[in-house]
């Protein structure tokens, strides 16, 4: 028998249209049998579930399965969901799995984003904090409800913990598992009760991750590990500079070795078909291709910035117009100016791209580390002129994202469907970029060029500022493009036209370059990458020219920011700012930098402390952070996202660059484009703000303050201002 | 048809010599838990151990493999050495997206067994080569030393 919700119970209906996102419809099983998660429980189970909505399974075995809409690529989407729906279902911690839901905005839409599914701007927990909460606390009602029915008790003299349900006035209990059936046929509450946050023993605890095991043991899979009956695995030559075509080809070498199938063009280059990865590789490395190179792209990453430098001297589109800049700079007794160059970067995840297509008849089903499940579902419904329904996505783990996955044009799915449709689908496809092609494909972070000046009265103190930036937009082109108005880009000048400081008049302003042809993309915290470092080293030069203590500076202009000072104070604290640092070795000259930055709704300060050598290479030690992100759900997992943004942000800030030359990238592995490794790692210490706040995301939130912290220090233990990154550390030599 | 020692089992593969071994692993095994992240050594997610010692696959072809034993990460916990890594990794929740775990699992393995007291020094100098993109560096630095203790 299955459990089809009987809808016309009022309070169903009531839960149905009073929760964003939700439905009581049960999940119906897909069709084919491949391994990992994000897959539907088979058939017969059906029967024995208890399915109250759609992000919690109960089985009569006991088990409570989260079903996540957002992907687990590292930052614990998985374990913060599952902590926050056990907290309200009183369920055991150990009695809790995790599995990835299927593509499906009607039921699993990032309700901050509207009717679309898919994870980033570090949003899953907030958007995902009352519903889940809603959702756990739903099922314990109907669960007590059930047990109420079966005892023939007052369902007030019920109680819940660890998964065991009891009674004690009678001194009757139960699991879960024995109440499923039972459970089922419970309405849902129109009233949800939710706990009181003091009540709570797994938020704002320890919950260890649900995804570790298999991590550990080999067991997790990811898109590179699927392997389906009589599937192919394609590997692509791609074109060697953006807008370029394939104008012909010979595969005859490629055909003769052992293993490939099959070669096809596809709109984005050659792919061939092998039997094997290894096969396929040497496959597409023994094509010989002609490329139609007449409008692709041919600039090198000088002339990129000459161009940027150019358009600076324009004013642009205002982002931000706040008091009257021109009359402070008319009167200023000062002037200070600087200005900054930010390469592209590449998000080069662990994991190259790749992702598994089974194309039918009017049906096209995916295994992907999905990111972004609406997009891609209407991208591909669209390429093969199917129902957006009939895309359906297995979304697995991903090995690293950073955003490159929730691609806004869908471009290495759609490049895999092509794939599929080029051999008429008739055998699953598996497309895998080796490390070369990741690297080269595009979609990076995109170079800006920042402009600040600051008008200085006859004290030494700021009037005015201006801020000028230059830039290639990302939404644009993607499914968010609808917010790009009055030509602003608000990815380009977030960080920088929400400057928090008390300065009178202040204006921001934007050039958009429309004719560079490099694809850009949002790279974990996206415009806060380059407008946290331009603004948190020009306040800090603007600290250093006044005479007085960076923080305390800082703290000066923040006073209407109290979520900013307690973050500031905190790392400051901490940090030991103010306090004599301890001495390097001989020669050595070492130094603390300090930087504080919103974004995402959540804010981080940053202390650093590092050493430079007389060679001028430099060492960081120690990255002392303050964090507020409102209600802490994992507060171990906020930890380990601090430790590994700020190890993210610290390779961008040391190597990170892509540059071109005559409109090819430069760069193809990671001797060319280095990660840091552990020796390089600094010691991080976190300090969580204690907030009611509701939550918000720290997936990105500490990646911006790194590198100015560092640029900060370096200047206060050398005097030199470094304006451009990644750091070229030769000019620090002593 | 060549002959492999993988995880105790003499298994036969149908591959040319040359074939790196992360592929012989990954595609005719279906072993999926040794990772693919550079092809040049680069990055160590795909390290295994060859003979006790911790090699890069992806650069290693198969032919060389051939009479040696080799122990990938779904066959490394019958070691007393990576049951205590894999214990504390755990307890520590070092992994983030977990890719490169494997290799640094099987690298942290490889360290401790031939070092049961690693410096600080000693885990740079070993693990150095297993790049972590997500920069869980601090907690597999202190799930070594976790390790460590565990074993004295």
């Amino acid at each position: 028998m299955s459990h089809i919700p009987h809808i016309e119970n009022e309070s169903r209906r009531r839960f149905l249209h009073g929760a964003a996102g939700l439905s009581l419809a049960i999940y119906l099983p897909g069709t084919l049998a491949a391994t990992g998660p994000g897959l539907p429980p088979d058939a017969t189970a059906v029967a024995q579930n208890f399915e109250p909505n759609a992000f919690v399974r109960i089985g009569a075995d006991n088990v409570v399965t989260v079903i996540s809409k957002h992907i687990e690529m590292g930052q614990g989407t998985y374990t913060g969901i599952a902590t926050i729906i056990a907290e309200e279902l009183d369920a055991a911690w150990s009695q809790v799995r995790v599995e990835g839901a299927p593509a499906d905005a009607k039921r699993y839409a990032n309700t901050l984003w509207g009717p679309f599914q898919g994870t980033g701007g570090s949003s899953a927990m907030a958007n995902s904090w009352m519903q889940m909460r809603q959702a756990g606390a739903a099922a314990r009602a109907m669960l007590t409800a059930a047990a109420a029915q079966q005892w023939q008790v007052p369902v007030a003299e019920i109680s819940v913990s660890e998964g065991v349900i009891s009674h004690t006035a009678s001194g009757r209990s139960g699991k879960f598992g024995e109440f499923v059936q039972l459970a089922a046929d419970q309405s849902v509450p129109a009233d949800i009760k939710l706990k009181d946050p003091k009540d709570f023993k797994l938020v704002g605890k320890h919950a260890p991750r649900k995804d570790s095991a298999d991590k550990i043991n080999g067991k997790a899979v990811y898109t590179q590990d699927i392997h389906l009956p009589g599937m192919l695995t394609a590997v692509v030559a791609h074109p060697p500079r953006f807008g370029a075509k394939v104008k012909s080809f010979n595969a005859s070498k490629a055909k003769a070795i052992k293993g490939v199938v099959e070669v096809v063009q596809i709109p984005n280059g050659v792919a061939v078909l092998a039997k094997d990865t290894w096969s396929a590789k040497k496959g597409r490395d023994a094509l010989r291709i002609q490329w139609d190179e007449s409008s692709a792209f041919k600039l090198g990453s000088e002339q990129i910035f000459a161009r940027y430098h150019e358009l600076a001297k324009q004013p642009g589109a205002v982002a931000r117009k706040t008091g009257d800049a021109d009359a402070a700079f008319a009167q200023a007794a000062k002037v200070m100016r600087a200005s900054y160059d930010f390469p592209f970067l590449a998000h080069a995840a662990m994991e190259p791209l790749n992702c598994v297509v089974r194309l039918g008849k009017d049906e096209c089903e995916l295994w992907n580390g999905e990111q972004m499940q609406t997009g891609d579902q209407m991208a591909i419904a669209a390429l093969l002129g199917i129902k957006v329904e009939q895309v359906k996505i297995n979304m697995l783990y991903a090995g690293g994202s950073f955003g490159r996955r929730g691609s806004k044009d869908s471009d290495y799915t759609l490049e895999a469907v092509t794939i599929a449709q080029a051999i008429k689908g008739r055998a699953p496809v598996k497309m895998v970029w080796f490390r070369e092609d990741d690297m080269k494909a595009g979609y990076y972070r995109p170079a800006f060029h920042h402009v600040i000046e600051a008008a200085l009265d006859a004290q030494g103190r700021a009037t005015a500022w201006r801020h000028r930036l230059v830039g290639q937009s990302i939404l644009t082109g993607s499914p968010f493009a609808g917010m790009v108005q009055n030509g602003i880009d608000p990815v380009s000048v977030e960080g920088a036209s929400n400057l928090p400081y008390a300065i009178p008049a202040i204006q921001v302003d934007l050039h958009t370059p429309s004719d560079i042809q490099v694809p850009v993309h949002w790279w974990r915290s996206v415009g806060s990458t380059h407008t946290a470092y331009s603004t948190e080293t020009f306040i800090d030069e603007l600290a250093v020219a006044a005479g007085q203590d960076p923080v305390a500076y800082r703290l000066d202009l923040l006073k209407n920011h109290p979520r900013h000072t307690g973050v500031l104070k905190l790392a400051a604290d901490k940090a030991g700012w103010g306090t004599p640092l301890a001495p390097g070795e001989k020669g050595d000259r070492r130094a603390r930098g300090v930087a504080v930055h919103e974004s995402f709704g959540s804010f981080v300060a940053e202390v650093a402390e590092l050493t430079i050598n007389p060679d001028g290479s430099l060492r960081v030690d120690r990255v002392v952070c303050g964090v507020d992100c409102g209600i802490a759900i994992n507060p171990d997992i906020i930890r380990a996202q601090v430790e590994g943004s700020i190890g993210y942000a610290l390779s961008a800030a040391l190597y990170g660059a892509i540059t071109f030359k005559d409109g090819v990238v430069e760069q193809s592995n990671f001797h060319d484009y280095p990660p840091i490794r552990i020796n390089e790692m600094p010691k991080v210490e976190v300090h969580i703000v204690a907030s009611g706040e509701k939550p918000t995301g720290i997936g990105e939130p500490a990646v911006p303050p790194l590198a100015p912290a560092l640029a900060n220090a370096i200047a206060a233990a050398t005097g030199k201002r470094l304006r451009d990154l990644p750091f070229k550390t030769e000019g620090l030599k002593a | 048809m060549i002959t492999l020692n993988i995880n105790g089992k003499s298994t036969r593969v149908d591959v040319a010599p040359d074939t790196p071994l992360l592929w012989v692993l990954r595609d005719s095994l279906q072993l999926t838990g040794t990772k693919f992240g550079c092809g040049m050594a680069l990055c160590g997610a795909c390290t295994v151990h060859m003979d006790g010692q911790a090699i890069r696959s992806c650069t290693t072809p198969v032919s060389v493999a051939v009479g040696k034993k080799i122990v990938t990460i779904e066959g490394v916990d019958r070691l007393k050495v990576a049951q205590a890594v894999q214990e504390a990794w755990k307890r520590l929740d070092v992994v983030q997206c977990g890719y490169c775990q494997s290799g640094q699992i099987m690298s942290a393995v490889t360290l401790l067994t031939e070092n049961r007291k690693p410096s600080d020094a000693d885990i740079d100098s070993a693990m150095a080569g297993n790049v972590c993109r997500c920069a869980t560096y601090v907690r597999i630095r202190a799930a070594i030393h976790e390790a460590a203790k565990a074993l004295a």
